[in-house]
């Protein structure tokens, strides 16, 4: 074995050791389970946090950033749910069934179990870990499969989410919502893990959101699988509280002729790593990968994307736009993937950052791999300032310069939402970024 | 009481001088054109008047209606009733037609303490000015002039101009770029804006344009000062005899 040499343990990589050690025999799932969390626990401790060595990581190094590790969060108390009663309520006029988290725990009664649609179930991670569940267990970590730390720190210590399957043909006519609240007296460390099947030929809309009080740790891990002619949507919006550190992994497979649309709103965290693992497992699927982000003071947000076309003959469209005020860091790595056999792939990547300010950093990092040779791939990258000519055309024409940036701000950010298919979503979306803009001149 | 007075103003930009005493007075009701060679100062005036940044004022003062224009930000001069028509009319890609215009004439009103047009009221202001200048609600839609061509940017330009009821309307070359049918639909724009109340200055290098937009006060600018005032027949002479002569004089 290459028994390669480890800096000294920090703090916080001391502390998760702690943690793990004293929350094995508590943590849901005996067995193959445990089994899984110690090997996962093991492949963490091997390198540690992330950190700027490790090249998927040398923008957001979590070494550095991450001073301590938050114990796990407790069960939440009838004070946590009763401020998370009103979560989301942005979101309220979709309609969707909500399924609600409160510091990271499935809580049943804020959640709409109600008259599901035939074809579709949904339980608790935590539930179908504890009672050793196959159709979990043989899943867990297999969709696309990663030796990534942050999903191996999140096998070991996932604690609760959403186990969620759609049957082949069902098309919900409700969205589905995943609430996340952070809602607890102290801050915590909270892992996440949920499973969603949807299969062949299936419909369904799924909404995530993630919310709460500052300094919270959280560690969210989507596998997602897309069966053969199924459409998909995937937004989540990371609304996390000032303090937090939010770091989210989606692990999707998506199969032959479906529709997958991905899109990442984030406007919340300290430091938010939003990594998205696509990959395409059969032909003539198109995909968009989308996502918006506006952050200020010193918020750090980093997008890293890989679209693995493993088949041929599929398309993705990739478009990130990030707004920067104050000293704000907006990172985008993005790969595509374009693996030998995988002919006529059409990927095309764009992202762009807006910087409202001298101070504000955006860093892109755009890389094709491609093995085929019938193929049509391209990236683009912009960051720059708002137009001062569309600003004086603006104010020449007697609108205020602060509602001139709004104007061009709000247009900038909806070329990405307008890829969003549900109008009431694009809606609701462009009324925080409204809402951000609107604070920001206060 | 002059609507628009010039005096004696001096601009530079990145230490160049483009405005070198330049003197203009325009009364109510109104039509002036300036007229001069490329590089005599014409969109530089234009754009000082309208507040662009970048410009060095280092003498001279412009007051519409008494008060100091070259004060106000270019927000507030529009609110005051100073439109420019663009020579190149920008493309705002994700702003519709629709929500710039009701944005511009609300932050106008507003910021003159008249109340704020309803969504109704605006949409019933805007299709009957619209309708005038031939201009489809699928345009209204659109981004602002995107996908335009330049015909329809300059007519989106008289839209606004006709929406917000300016009491000085700046017309930057407004004929550039425009085919005689175009420019007879801009014309005639402009001329159903003509009132008693309403003052144009109206900048050109050709006279083509005054054909159709007849002035009442021709000026010809040279080398950042006006050089020769005269009726509208001195558009004529220009035509004849071309720029040259000018360029000697101020020289």
């Amino acid at each position: 074995m290459n028994a390669e040499i480890r800096p000294i343990k920090t703090a916080a990589e001391t502390a998760l050791a702690a943690n793990f050690a004293r929350a094995l025999g508590t943590l849901p799932g005996k067995g193959t389970v445990a089994a899984l969390r110690e090997d996962a626990f093991r492949r963490f401790e091997a390198d540690g946090l992330p950190h700027r060595r490790l090249e998927d990581w040398k923008y957001t190094d979590l070494r550095a950033l991450v001073r301590e590790a938050k114990p796990l969060a407790a069960p939440p108390d009838a004070t946590a749910k009763a401020r998370a009663k009103d979560a989301a309520a942005a979101l309220a006029s979709l309609e969707a069934r909500r399924i609600v988290f409160v510091d990271g725990a499935f809580v049943p009664e804020l959640s709409d179990l109600a008259d599901l649609e035939a074809g579709l179930t949904i339980r608790s991670t935590a539930e179908a870990l504890a009672a050793g569940d196959v159709e979990l267990t043989a899943r867990l970590g297999k969709i696309v499969a990663t030796d990534d730390l942050a999903v191996a720190l999140n096998t070991a210590f996932m604690a609760d989410g959403a186990l969620i399957h759609v049957a082949a043909g069902t098309a919900l006519m409700r969205p589905l919502h995943l609430v996340f609240v952070n809602a607890g007296a102290a801050a915590a460390a909270v892992f996440i893990r949920s499973l969603v099947v949807i299969e062949a030929g299936a419909r369904a809309m799924l909404l995530e959101s993630h919310e709460g009080s500052d300094g919270y740790q959280v560690n969210t891990v989507l596998e997602l699988q897309v069966g053969d002619d199924a459409h998909v949507d995937h937004i989540k919006i990371t609304g996390d509280g000032a303090g937090a550190l939010h770091v989210s992994t989606l692990m999707a497979s998506v199969g032959a002729h479906a529709r997958f649309n991905e899109f990442l709103f984030t406007t919340g965290g300290a430091i938010v790593r939003n990594q998205l693992l696509v990959r395409f497992v059969g032909e003539g699927t198109i995909a968009g990968i989308r996502g918006a982000s506006l952050v200020k003071g010193r918020q750090h947000i980093d997008t890293t994307l890989v679209a693995d076309h493993a088949v041929a003959a599929c398309t993705s469209r990739q478009v990130f736009k990030s707004v920067l005020d104050g000293e704000a860091r907006n990172v985008f790595q993005g790969r595509i993937v374009v693996r030998p056999h995988a002919q006529k792939t059409d990927a095309k990547m764009a992202t762009h950052a807006l910087l409202l300010s001298e101070s504000a950093e955006a860093d892109n990092k755009p890389e094709l791999e491609i093995f085929a040779d019938d193929v049509q791939c391209g990236h683009g990258a912009t960051s720059g300032a708002l137009d001062e000519d569309l600003l004086f055309y603006l104010k020449a024409r007697g609108i205020p310069a602060e509602e001139a940036e709004a104007l061009l701000i709000q247009a900038f950010v909806g070329e990405a939402v307008e890829g969003i298919e549900h109008a009431g979503l694009r809606d609701a979306l462009m009324e925080q970024v409204a809402a951000w803009l609107e604070a920001r001149s206060h | 009481m002059h609507l628009l007075e010039v005096k004696n103003l001096h601009v530079e930009v990145e230490g160049k001088k483009i405005l070198n005493g330049l003197d203009l007075s325009v009364g109510k009701g109104s039509v002036h054109a300036l007229m001069g060679p490329n590089g005599s100062g014409k969109s530089t005036l234009a754009h000082v008047l309208a507040g662009k940044e970048n410009y060095q004022i280092t003498q001279g003062e412009v007051l519409l209606d008494g008060e100091d224009l070259l004060a106000l930000e270019p927000d507030e001069r529009a609110a005051r009733g100073l439109f420019l028509a663009f020579q190149y009319p920008l493309e705002i890609p994700g702003v519709a037609t629709m929500t710039f215009l009701r944005t511009a004439l609300n932050a106008q009103r507003k910021k003159r303490g008249e109340r704020e047009l309803s969504t109704p009221e605006f949409l019933k202001r805007v299709r009957e000015v619209a309708g005038k200048l031939g201009i489809e609600q699928e345009m209204l839609r659109r981004g602002v002039n995107v996908g335009f061509s330049g015909g329809e940017k300059k007519r989106n330009e008289i839209l606004q101009m006709a929406l917000l009821e300016p009491r000085l309307c700046v017309l930057d070359e407004t004929d550039s770029g425009l085919d005689i049918d175009a420019l007879k639909v801009v014309a005639d724009g402009v001329n159903g804006l003509r009132s008693e109340a309403r003052s144009f200055v109206v900048i050109t290098h050709y006279q083509r344009l005054l054909n159709y937009i007849i002035p009442d006060v021709v000026h010809v600018l040279s080398r950042g000062r006006i050089v020769k005032t005269g009726g509208k027949e001195l558009a004529l002479e220009l035509e004849a005899s071309g720029y040259a002569q000018y360029r000697e004089e101020a020289a």
